[in-house]
């Protein structure tokens, strides 16, 4: 048999991964979700055919969505995850044992059953006494919400679906008033190197450094995601990424990662500088 | 409701096109695009199945000038869907169904009884045809600073200071969704012998829909101008004129005749076919959800908080007779932001385009075609710029009743010798053309009518807010010409 599954990462650019198996494939009211068995990846979960995670390397996005935060303000207690069905980001959460509350707002409930069925390594910590799940729109949550979040993690699938509204001013701003003082917004940053998603990648910055007075951006390197370059925004009230990050703190925790460290912390937001020079042309755009 | 008859399932247009496509004629007539291989970028962006579709009236495909095959079909079962005894396929825009039912309702010298809110092209055509306005107080609510419907108090005594005026013409609704007595309007014209016009560019779905206000034909109006581009879903530019038992159909043709291209666009056409076939068959499946989501954003904006999107709860049995819940109207005076600036805001800062602002509002205009996270994105949108933006309301003008004082007929005026003097200085001078803000289009100052400080002061005032001022011959609206 050689069945393989192709993703288009640009009209020229194709990416495949030999499958085994396809475990699950449905449709919900609002994206076509498979499931697919593969040896290099292991499980792999995709929305509308494209890739959302493999259980090879979800680890690297999932330690630096999570990790990177909460090293930077230890008194994290409220958090707010929003997409996120498949479980990863809630699982990295739930080893904090401080934190008092996880909401995880995910618009389509199938997403959620599908990865508590077929993807267990990413789903283990939905049982978390601290969690409780929202099935709604992100934006219409967080428009509700006032000064309640010490953490808001935006884990959205890419904006061209229905994860258009988490790339939106409408959803920063919100995001911000939702926040506490010393609150903190992270958020899947697209990559900066084909041209779509780096326009997504600009736009997303753009309107985050229109809303916070702190907006960083940092990196990883994922690589089943298109490029391989992947990148994250850091965007807070008060909270400065790397000034703020207290490493001996953090590493007390004895919270055991594959991919983050304090070192890569720092390293992390030392960008390239075509990337550097794509951020700074937005943010010195004028509307 | 309407007892639809003939097959509405058929769209005869459509169905030629398509047998004509097949038959792969070659063309040595016009367009000269020839199904689109002069042209690679053309084809390209439009694509090939548009402009394969663009062709010249032949027999197998009728003629709009004087339809005997498929286009009177099809207009048979337009006819048949809106209950009305002949319908118009039109291709200049509701602009020119409005014309046209003026044109032929009116003549030199004729007297139109007419709210003052209408659009632009009533008065257009008043200038084609020199006939003239008596126009009824469209009387405003303050708090929300929109014009509202006729009353029949001020219709009754229109018509009887003015018996030998031709007919009444009442919007159906007018672009905030706001309706008159159309049923009482009608009873009072007929007795008086005068004919009834509708304007419906804002009111398709009221044929299909349920619990909507009633339509035109089923009120018992001579002839209505109907939009199937706006919430018919038919393409920008396509529309219908409509008329009752009773009237000439002959004579209205020839009417329609007198301006309409010879050239008329099948793409134009078969989406007014299409159209119709959908709304027959889905329109109130499609007019229900729509209703759902105006609800649905009107509730969720009002938990905001200082934005009012107001629905039923104003009628009032008399100026609001009646309310189009599909609309979806927010009046912005509380946030201290004019609805222009909350409209440029949602454009420039969100990427969100509303149909348009005034003074005191916006319009959202929902379809079937809008999702639940675009209305969630429009909400968050509005919820933002209160956060950010608020303030007093200091300063904030609603807008007034103008009431024109018409001196003489807008063709006269149009056409008399004028003069170009700076706005400031036009006080008390008779205006030669029309000042508008568009959209929506209403004419703030009209060909033939006074000019008052207030109206300056208006004028200045919407420039000021950024409205998008039309219709004078200065753009920038610094000076009017005014007659000498």
């Amino acid at each position: 048999m050689d069945l393989w599954f192709s993703e288009y990462h640009t009209e020229g650019v194709r990416f495949s991964i030999k499958v085994n198996k396809q475990l699950y494939s449905g449709h919900s009211d609002f994206q076509q979700i498979d499931v697919f068995q593969s040896r290099e990846f292991g499980r792999f979960l995709t929305l509308d055919g494209f890739m959302m995670l493999t259980e090879r390397d979800e680890f690297i996005y999932h330690d630096m969505i999570v990790h990177v935060p909460m090293a930077v303000n230890p008194d994290i207690r409220k958090v707010l995850v929003i997409g996120a069905g498949d479980g990863g980001a809630v699982r990295e959460l739930s080893r904090y044992d401080y934190i008092e509350k996880i909401d995880l707002v995910e618009i389509d409930e199938l997403v959620v059953e599908v990865s508590k069925k077929y993807l267990p390594t990413t789903a283990c910590a939905f049982y978390d006494e601290r969690l409780e799940i929202f099935f709604q729109d992100g934006l219409k949550f967080i428009r509700k919400c006032h000064n309640c979040y010490d953490l808001i993690v935006v884990d959205s699938t890419d904006p061209f679906g229905p994860g258009e509204d988490l790339f939106t001013k409408e959803f920063y701003g919100n995001c911000f008033k939702a926040l506490t003082e010393n609150g903190i917004m992270v958020n899947q940053h697209e990559s900066p190197f084909y041209k779509n998603d780096a326009n997504a990648m600009q736009r997303a910055h753009k309107r985050i450094a229109e809303t916070f007075p702190i907006s960083k951006v940092y990196q990883a390197h994922i690589p089943t995601y298109p490029s391989g370059h992947w990148l994250f925004g850091f965007a807070s009230k008060n909270l400065h990424p790397t000034n703020d990050l207290n490493p001996a703190k953090w590493n007390s925790l004895g919270i055991d990662t594959k991919y983050y460290n304090t070192q890569l912390h720092y390293g992390c937001f030392a960008l390239p500088t075509y990337v550097e020079e794509m951020l700074r042309d937005v943010e010195n755009e004028k509307d | 409701m309407t007892k639809m008859s003939l097959n509405q399932s058929r769209a005869p247009i459509k169905e030629a096109l398509e047998e004509f496509t097949l038959r792969r004629v070659v063309p040595f007539d016009v367009p000269g695009h020839k199904r689109g291989r002069a042209n690679a970028e053309l084809t390209d962006f439009l694509g090939k199945s548009c402009m394969n579709i663009d062709v010249n009236s032949m027999k197998p495909l009728d003629n709009l000038c004087h339809p005997v095959s498929v286009i009177a079909e099809a207009e048979k079962l337009a006819a048949a869907a809106f209950n009305a005894a002949h319908a118009f396929f039109m291709v200049g825009g509701t602009t020119s169904s409005v014309q046209a039912m003026i044109l032929a309702a009116t003549k030199r010298g004729d007297k139109l009884i007419l709210p003052r809110n209408v659009h632009r092209s009533v008065i257009n055509a008043l200038v084609l045809n020199g006939a003239v306005p008596v126009y009824v107080n469209s009387k405003v609510n303050k708090t929300l600073g929109i014009s509202l419907g006729m009353s029949l108090e001020d219709v009754k005594r229109a018509i009887a200071e003015n018996p030998d005026a031709k007919a009444v013409l009442v919007n159906n609704p007018t672009y905030y969704g706001v309706c008159s007595d159309l049923k009482a309007i009608c009873k009072l014209a007929h007795e008086n012998n005068m004919l009834v016009l509708a304007d419906e560019a804002h009111g398709t779905h009221f044929y299909f829909g349920e619990n909507l206000p009633i339509s035109a034909m089923e009120a018992g109006v001579d002839m209505s101008s109907v939009s199937m581009h706006k919430s018919g879903g038919s393409l920008t530019q396509s529309s219908f004129l409509l008329i009752n038992k009773g009237m000439n159909e002959g004579y209205i043709r020839q009417v329609i005749n007198l301006t309409q291209t010879t050239s008329a666009s099948y793409l134009l056409m078969s989406s007014l076919d299409i159209s119709r076939k959908n709304l027959a068959l889905h329109g109130k499946e499609i007019f229900k959800k729509a209703t759902e989501l105006a609800e649905y954003a009107r509730w969720e904006i009002n938990l905001i908080g200082d934005y009012y999107a107001y629905s039923r709860e104003i009628i009032n049995g008399d100026t609001i007779f009646d309310f189009d819940v599909t609309k979806l109207p927010v009046n912005t005076l509380e946030i201290g932001l004019a609805g222009i600036e909350v409209y440029d805001l949602l454009r420039d800062d969100y990427d969100i385009q509303v149909e348009f602002g005034d003074i005191g509002n916006i319009l959202a205009y929902i379809s079937v075609g809008d999702r639940e996270r675009d209305l969630e994105r429009l909400v968050g949108a509005l919820s933002e710029i209160r956060r950010l933006h608020k303030r007093g309301r200091a300063g904030m003008l609603t807008q007034e009743y103008i009431d024109p004082i018409v001196e003489m007929s807008p063709q006269e005026a149009f056409y008399a010798p004028k003069l170009s003097l700076p706005l400031s200085e036009t006080v008390g001078k008779i205006s030669s053309e029309f000042v508008m803000c568009y959209p929506p289009g209403i004419p703030i100052l009209a060909p033939g009518e006074r000019i008052t400080a207030d109206i300056v002061e208006y004028i200045r005032y919407a420039k000021e807010k950024g409205c998008f001022m039309m219709g004078a011959e200065d753009e920038e609206i610094e000076r009017l010409n005014v007659i000498t």
